[in-house]
C-alpha cells in the first residue's frame, strides 16, 4: 500500500517536472546574454524534443500498465488456462493439451449454447433494426413533439437491465402478467414464457428489443439525415412512387448505418449476459443457455477455470471470425455514397 | 454529370407529399407505438404502488391502486442496505469516470499532438483493446485480483476500467479538431504539456469530454457482469447486483409491489440524469455510434 501511495507520487511529482517547456522568450533572453551563440537555440529545440518524449511516456504510462495486466496478460494467462485443467484452488495447473476443446467439441450441450447464443443474437439483432428503422422513417416525418417520442423511445436503452429484467418477470408472468393479459384481450392464451422451453428464448428476444430498438432508430436517423433531400426529389420527380424511393433510394443510402448496427448489435448479443442470469438462469432444461452464461457457470459454480477459459477463448474466436467475415461480405451490399 | 449543384443540405425532416389524414394518422401511429414502449414502465410504477399482495395478483389487472401505498418504497428501501449499495454505485461509477477521463485526455493528447517513432503502433495497441470482449478476460483478472488479495474490495470494481481505449478514441477525434495554431502559440509562451491540455485542448473539447463520461458513466452504473463475480459480500454490492439479490431474500420472491418498488429506485437515479442530459446522450451515442 505504502509502495503504492509512493509510486502515485512520484508518478505525479515526473509529471509537472516532465512536461515543462522553457518558453521561447526565455530562450531569446539567453542568447541576448550570451551574444550571437547559435547552440543555445539547438539547446532549446532538443530539450523540446527530450520533454516531449518524457511526456508521452508520463501521460501513456498508467493506461499502458492497466491494458497490460488486465488486458493482455489476461488474455495471454486465458490462452494459457484454456489448455490446462485447473480448479482455482490447487497448487498446480495440469497441462492437459487440446483436452478442453475436444471435450467442448464432443459435448451435446456446447451445441446447445452456440445453437442459443446464435438464435438469440439474430433473432434480437433482426427485429431490433427492422422495428428501429420504421420508427426512424416514422420520426422522421415533420411531426409534433418529435423530440419528446424520440427521448421517450430512446429511454430503455439507458436502464438498468438487471432492474429492468425483474420487471420482465412480472410483465411474463403467465398468470397475472401484463402480456398474458394484453394477448387475452385478443382472445388468445398466452404461453408460460419464462418456464417453457420453446417460450423462454422468444421472451428473452422481446425484451432485448424493447430495449434497444430506441438506440437503432436514434442511429438511423442519424443516417436519414444525411441522405441529401434532392435524391429523394429527384426521385419523386421521375415518378417513383413511395415504395419505390424507399427500396432503391433510401435504403441503399442508408446500408453503411445497417451495416455498422448490424456489426455492433451482433457482438453486444453474443455477450448477452444480465437477461439471462436474472430472468430464467439459462432455464428451463437449457434452453436459454447462452455463451457467456455457460461461461460464468463453469468458472464460478463449477470451479472450472481451463474449461471456462477454453469456453470463453472460442466465444472470443468466433466474434472475429465473424465481423471479418461481415466486412468482407459488406463489399457486396454496402454503397458508400 | 456535366456540373453538380451543390446545395447546402437542411437538418429539416424530409417533407413528402402529404395528404389531409396522412398526418392524424402518422401522430396516431406514434402515440400508439410509444405508449407501448411507456407500458412496461407504467406497469413498474402501478404495481409498485399497490397496497397488498391481492391488489398485486388480481385478474384482469386494475391499473389504478386503491390506495397509493408510497410506502412500499419505504419497506423496499429497509429490506436491503439500500443506502450502501447507492453509495457503492455511486461512488464506484464516479471513480471509474473520473480516472476514464483523466486517462483519456492524458491518451488522447499523446496521441494527437505529440509526435515519436512507434506512436501509431503504439495507438493500435489501445484501439486492439476495443476488440477484446471481457469474458476472455474475466477469468485471469479474477485470478490476478485474488492474488493482489483484492477481491470482494473497491479495487477489483474501479482498477480494471479505469483506463478506456474507447474514451482514448474519441478524446482524441475531438483534440485533433483543434487547432494547431492555438496550441503553438501556447508552447512559444512556454506553457507546459499539461498547462497546453488544461487550458486549451479540454476547454476546447468539453461537448464531447461530457458525453464520453455519461456514457461511461451509464455502463458502470448498470454493470451486473463484473460486480457480481468480483464481489462476494452484501456491503460491496451496487445497485444491479443488490436488487437481484434481493428478490432471492425473503422480501423479494413474490412480492412483486415491493420488488417493483425497488426497481424504481434502482432505475430512477440513472433515468433521471438521462433525462436532464439527453441532449449530450443522443448527440453522443449518433455521433460516434458506439458501445463499448
Amino acid at each position: 500500500m505504502k509502495l503504492f501511495v509512493l509510486s502515485v507520487y512520484i508518478y505525479l511529482r515526473g509529471v509537472f517536472l516532465a512536461t515543462r517547456h522553457f518558453s521561447l522568450s526565455q530562450q531569446l533572453e539567453r542568447v541576448r546574454r550570451a551574444g550571437p551563440d547559435h547552440r543555445s537555440l539547438y539547446w532549446w529545440y532538443n530539450r523540446r524534443r527530450l520533454t516531449d518524449l518524457m511526456t508521452a511516456f508520463l501521460f501513456l504510462s498508467p493506461s499502458l500498465l492497466l491494458f497490460g495486466v488486465f488486458v493482455y496478460y489476461a488474455l495471454g494467462f486465458n490462452i494459457y488456462l484454456s489448455f490446462t485443467s485447473w480448479n482455482f484452488l490447487s497448487e498446480t495447473k495440469t497441462f492437459i493439451g487440446f483436452a478442453n476443446f475436444e471435450r467442448m467439441f464432443s459435448d451435446q450441450r456446447f451445441w446447445r449454447v452456440v445453437f442459443n447464443t446464435f438464435y438469440y443474437a439474430v433473432g434480437s439483432v433482426t427485429l431490433s433494426l427492422i422495428f428501429g428503422l420504421a420508427l426512424a422513417l416514422l420520426l422522421n416525418c415533420q411531426l409534433p413533439w418529435r423530440g419528446f417520442f424520440r427521448t421517450l423511445i430512446f429511454s430503455p436503452y439507458v436502464t438498468t437491465i438487471a432492474a429492468i429484467s425483474l420487471l420482465w418477470i412480472w410483465i411474463f408472468d403467465p398468470r397475472y402478467g401484463l402480456i398474458n393479459y394484453v394477448l387475452g384481450l385478443i382472445g388468445i392464451e398466452g404461453p408460460r414464457w419464462l418456464t417453457s422451453t420453446t417460450w423462454a428464448m422468444p421472451a428473452l428476444i422481446i425484451m432485448n428489443v424493447w430495449h434497444t430498438v430506441g438506440y437503432c432508430m436514434v442511429i438511423y436517423l442519424a443516417g436519414l439525415s444525411a441522405i441529401p433531400r434532392d435524391l429523394h426529389e429527384a426521385a419523386a420527380i421521375d415518378g417513383a412512387g413511395r415504395w419505390a424511393i424507399f427500396r432503391y433510394v433510401t435504403l441503399p443510402l442508408l446500408s453503411p448505418t445497417t451495416f455498422f448496427l448490424v456489426v455492433t448489435s451482433l457482438i453486444g448479443a453474443l455477450q448477452v449476459f444480465d437477461s439471462v442470469a436474472v430472468m430464467t438462469r439459462g432455464g428451463p432444461v437449457d434452453a436459454t443457455k447462452v455463451f457467456n452464461y455457460y461461461i460464468y457457470e463453469q468458472a464460478f459454480a463449477f470451479f472450472r477455470a481451463g474449461y471456462a477459459a477454453a469456453v470463453a477463448l472460442v466465444l472470443f474466436i468466433m466474434i472475429l471470425a465473424l465481423t471479418a467475415i461481415q466486412i468482407h461480405l459488406s463489399r457486396r451490399w454496402v454503397h458508400y455514397q | 454529370m456535366a456540373t453538380t449543384v451543390v446545395r447546402p443540405h437542411t437538418r429539416r425532416p424530409m417533407q413528402t407529399m402529404q395528404n389531409r389524414w396522412e398526418r392524424p394518422l402518422l401522430v396516431l401511429l406514434v402515440v400508439i407505438v410509444s405508449a407501448v414502449i411507456a407500458l412496461p414502465f407504467a406497469w413498474m410504477i402501478v404495481t409498485s404502488l399497490k397496497p397488498d399482495l391481492r391488489e398485486v395478483y388480481i385478474y384482469p389487472p386494475r391499473w389504478i391502486p386503491s390506495t397509493l401505498a408510497w410506502w412500499n418504497y419505504v419497506i423496499a428501501w429497509n429490506s436491503a442496505p439500500f443506502e450502501r449499495y447507492l453509495f457503492n454505485s455511486v461512488f464506484v461509477a464516479g471513480s471509474v469516470t473520473a480516472l476514464q477521463i483523466i486517462n483519456g485526455c492524458l491518451c488522447a493528447y499523446v496521441f494527437s499532438r505529440i509526435h515519436f517513432p512507434g506512436r501509431d503502433a503504439l495507438f493500435l495497441i489501445f484501439l486492439a483493446v476495443l476488440m477484446i470482449p471481457s469474458q476472455v478476460t474475466v477469468v485471469p483478472v479474477y485470478i490476478i485480483l485474488s492474488r493482489l488479495d483484492w477481491l470482494n474490495t473497491y479495487w477489483a470494481l474501479i482498477l480494471p476500467f479505469a483506463a478506456t481505449a474507447f474514451g482514448t478514441f474519441l478524446i482524441r477525434q475531438s483534440f485533433l479538431s483543434v487547432p494547431d495554431d492555438l496550441a503553438d502559440a501556447a508552447v512559444i509562451d512556454g506553457a507546459s504539456h499539461l498547462q497546453i491540455l488544461r487550458h486549451v485542448m479540454i476547454p476546447l473539447s468539453k461537448p464531447m469530454i461530457i458525453t464520453f463520461a455519461l456514457l461511461s458513466f451509464n455502463w458502470r452504473w448498470n454493470d451486473y457482469f463484473w460486480v457480481l463475480i468480483m464481489t462476494s459480500s452484501d456491503y460491496m454490492r451496487t445497485l444491479p447486483v443488490g436488487i437481484v439479490a434481493m428478490r432471492a431474500g425473503e422480501e423479494g420472491g413474490s412480492n412483486w409491489h415491493i420488488m417493483m418498488a425497488a426497481a424504481v429506485i434502482v432505475i430512477a437515479p440513472i433515468l433521471a440524469l438521462f433525462i436532464l442530459a439527453q441532449r449530450y446522450f443522443i448527440e453522443g451515442i449518433t455521433r460516434t455510434g458506439l458501445k463499448g
